[in-house]
């Protein structure tokens, strides 16, 4: 058997090689270029400490991007929450057509983030968008909402919860579907109502796929990029920013290779800090079917 | 976990007010893909609303987007990358997979918190380490670089699937066929492989849905304009195209179109896959 064990470890060569090679040493790598100043491609890298990140603690661009990853990240994990399970419970009531709604949900899911931006640009752009038609038809003067930092706040995190409230949606209904039909009728001939039985039954036994989807939404949240690229382009000026468009605008525009690595460390960090938060958080909370 | 028909209990109420919740929620969710859809059928000189459909119809923008866009090599591109990015994650995803959920060992720890490790890492924060890595690999602008990012990133989730898969097959079958004298190879061949059919379908799906979209690292490994891929082509398109809004529709139609036919067509298997992924084993 022992002989066994050793071949089946042989089995972990590929994919161990490949996460080893292609991102654990690069991850090293990157640790390493945070403690230095380099444009990204020249032969002149210089060992400058802790310079980057002093720098991070100043930079208000940066605190202002990790501001709206906050908003992007904690902002769609409650709406996708909220709805999704809203969208969950009236799927999983029994009507015709309740199969359609699921599809429909579901399905942006499938389209690429950076696609659906350039797509919501059709709504918000100033020319002929459709929210100007909207307001239009209520007499109200266009606007440019692009040109309003709030505005374009408000509308990454909601199109990307409304994108993604699907995954959401369909974590819950798996929940709901395991709940046993018997809990509620015992809790309807205690004379239980409708409300009662949510609160007492329902949410108890769904908190394993409350801590699922809270947890995928708030990493999905806090690495958000595609879509601020497409919809806004960190702008205007920079103040839409999430941490991830301003890691690559830093590296790939400014070319502050060194800087741009000690906020990938720093946003690594803090994600690898709120998963953490929020598995302790959940494990304490579930309950036995 | 499947997802199974339930037997509702709300059935006797009158159910006008979940039609109508319905309708407003599958108006809100299509509303974007049928403005794309009529504006690309619209001429740029057309300044209707974008909500009214075309009094005719207009493909020149289609055109324009096969021709100028250079997106039936986006296509090609895509579907390479896509095709190798998969083969990668389920052969590395279920060799790998096998001796975790098989063996008792040390080295299972240390593979555990390398696979949990990488799940963590956001992709684009370590950039500047993968990128400078690449590029002492001379892999910029090549297939091989951009399908191997791909892959080492989204491993982690293919080995956990099918990690998760091979624990829930009898181990008694292997060892039915140690007896007989099967080394690991054997029995993985013979007795594990087989079995992997379902699962292999939802990491296909996952991973390749993931693969045909991918921007973060295709936009820094995939520099040469006849290397892009669908997401690059598409934003070089709106940037070249702002002033023909009509166009970039199109392109973008042609580019989300793939995707949602074959969703269309294996919704359940997306559905099963996204949930094997999301729910903790």
């Amino acid at each position: 058997m022992k002989k066994r064990n050793r071949q089946m470890n042989l089995f972990y060569i590929p994919a161990v090689a490949l996460m080893a090679l292609f991102v654990v040493y690069p991850f090293f790598r990157a640790i390493l270029i945070s403690f230095c100043k380099w444009n990204g491609y020249s032969e002149n890298i210089r060992f400058v400490g802790l310079d980057n990140y002093i720098y991070m603690m100043t930079d208000r661009k940066f605190w202002n991007a990790f501001g709206n990853t906050l908003l992007y990240g904690f902002g769609s994990t409650f709406l996708q929450n909220v709805f999704g399970l809203a969208f969950a419970l009236l799927v999983n009531s029994r009507f015709k057509g309740n199969k359609i709604v699921r599809t429909v949900v579901y399905m942006p899911i499938m389209i690429s983030s950076l696609i659906m931006g350039y797509i919501m640009y059709y709504f918000l752009v100033f020319d002929n968008g459709v929210l100007n038609d909207i307001i239009g038809w209520f007499g109200k003067e266009p606007q440019n909402w692009l040109g309003n930092p709030v505005v374009g706040r408000v509308a990454i995190t909601l199109i990307n919860s409304w994108q993604y409230v699907g995954n959401s949606m369909i974590i819950y209904l798996a929940g709901l579907q395991n709940i046993p039909q018997m809990y509620y009728e015992a809790a309807t001939i205690d004379g239980a109502g409708k409300w009662a039985s949510f609160k007492r039954i329902t949410m108890p036994l769904l908190v394993p796929s409350i801590s699922s989807a809270v947890i995928l939404n708030l990493i999905g949240g806090l690495k958000l990029y595609d879509l601020v690229v497409s919809l806004t382009n960190g702008g205007p000026g920079y103040t839409t920013h999430s941490v991830m468009s301003y890691i690559s605008n830093q590296y790939f525009t400014q070319e502050k290779a060194g800087y741009s690595a000690a906020i990938g460390i720093f946003i690594f960090l803090f994600i690898v800090l709120v998963s953490a938060i929020g598995n302790h958080y959940f494990a304490g909370k579930e309950v036995d079917m | 976990m499947k997802i199974k028909k339930t037997k509702n209990r709300y059935l006797h109420r009158s159910n006008w007010w979940k039609y109508l919740l319905s309708v407003v929620i599958v108006g809100i969710y299509l509303l974007p893909i049928f403005v794309i859809v009529v504006t690309s059928l619209k001429p740029v000189t057309d300044n209707s609303s974008r909500l009214a459909l075309p009094e005719v119809i207009y493909w020149g923008n289609y055109l324009k987007a096969f021709n100028a866009g250079g997106l039936l090599n986006a296509i090609k591109n895509t579907m390479i990358i896509t095709f190798f990015v998969v083969v990668i994650e389920v052969f590395a995803g279920c060799m790998g997979a096998y001796p975790l959920a098989r063996n008792r060992s040390r080295l299972n720890k240390v593979v555990k918190a390398l696979i949990m490790g990488v799940m963590m890492v956001p992709g684009l924060s370590i950039v500047v380490g993968v990128y400078s890595t690449l590029v002492n690999l001379h892999a910029i602008s090549t297939y091989w670089g951009i399908i191997i990012v791909t892959a080492a990133f989204g491993l982690p989730l293919s080995i956990y699937l099918y990690s998760n898969f091979i624990s829930s097959i009898p181990g008694t079958l292997d060892e039915a066929a140690a007896i007989d004298g099967a080394g690991a190879a054997q029995t993985f061949l013979h007795i594990i492989l087989p079995q992997l059919k379902p699962v292999t379908v939802s990491v296909i799906i996952m991973k390749g849905v993931g693969a045909w979209n991918e921007y973060g690292y295709s936009l820094y490994i995939l520099q040469k304009p006849q290397m892009y891929n669908i997401t690059l082509t598409i934003k070089q398109f709106f940037a070249e195209s702002m002033n023909d809004l009509n166009a970039a529709a199109a392109g973008a139609v042609l580019g989300i179109l793939p995707v949602i036919v074959i969703y269309l067509f294996l919704q359940k298997y997306f559905i099963q896959g996204s949930l094997d992924s999301a729910v903790k084993g």
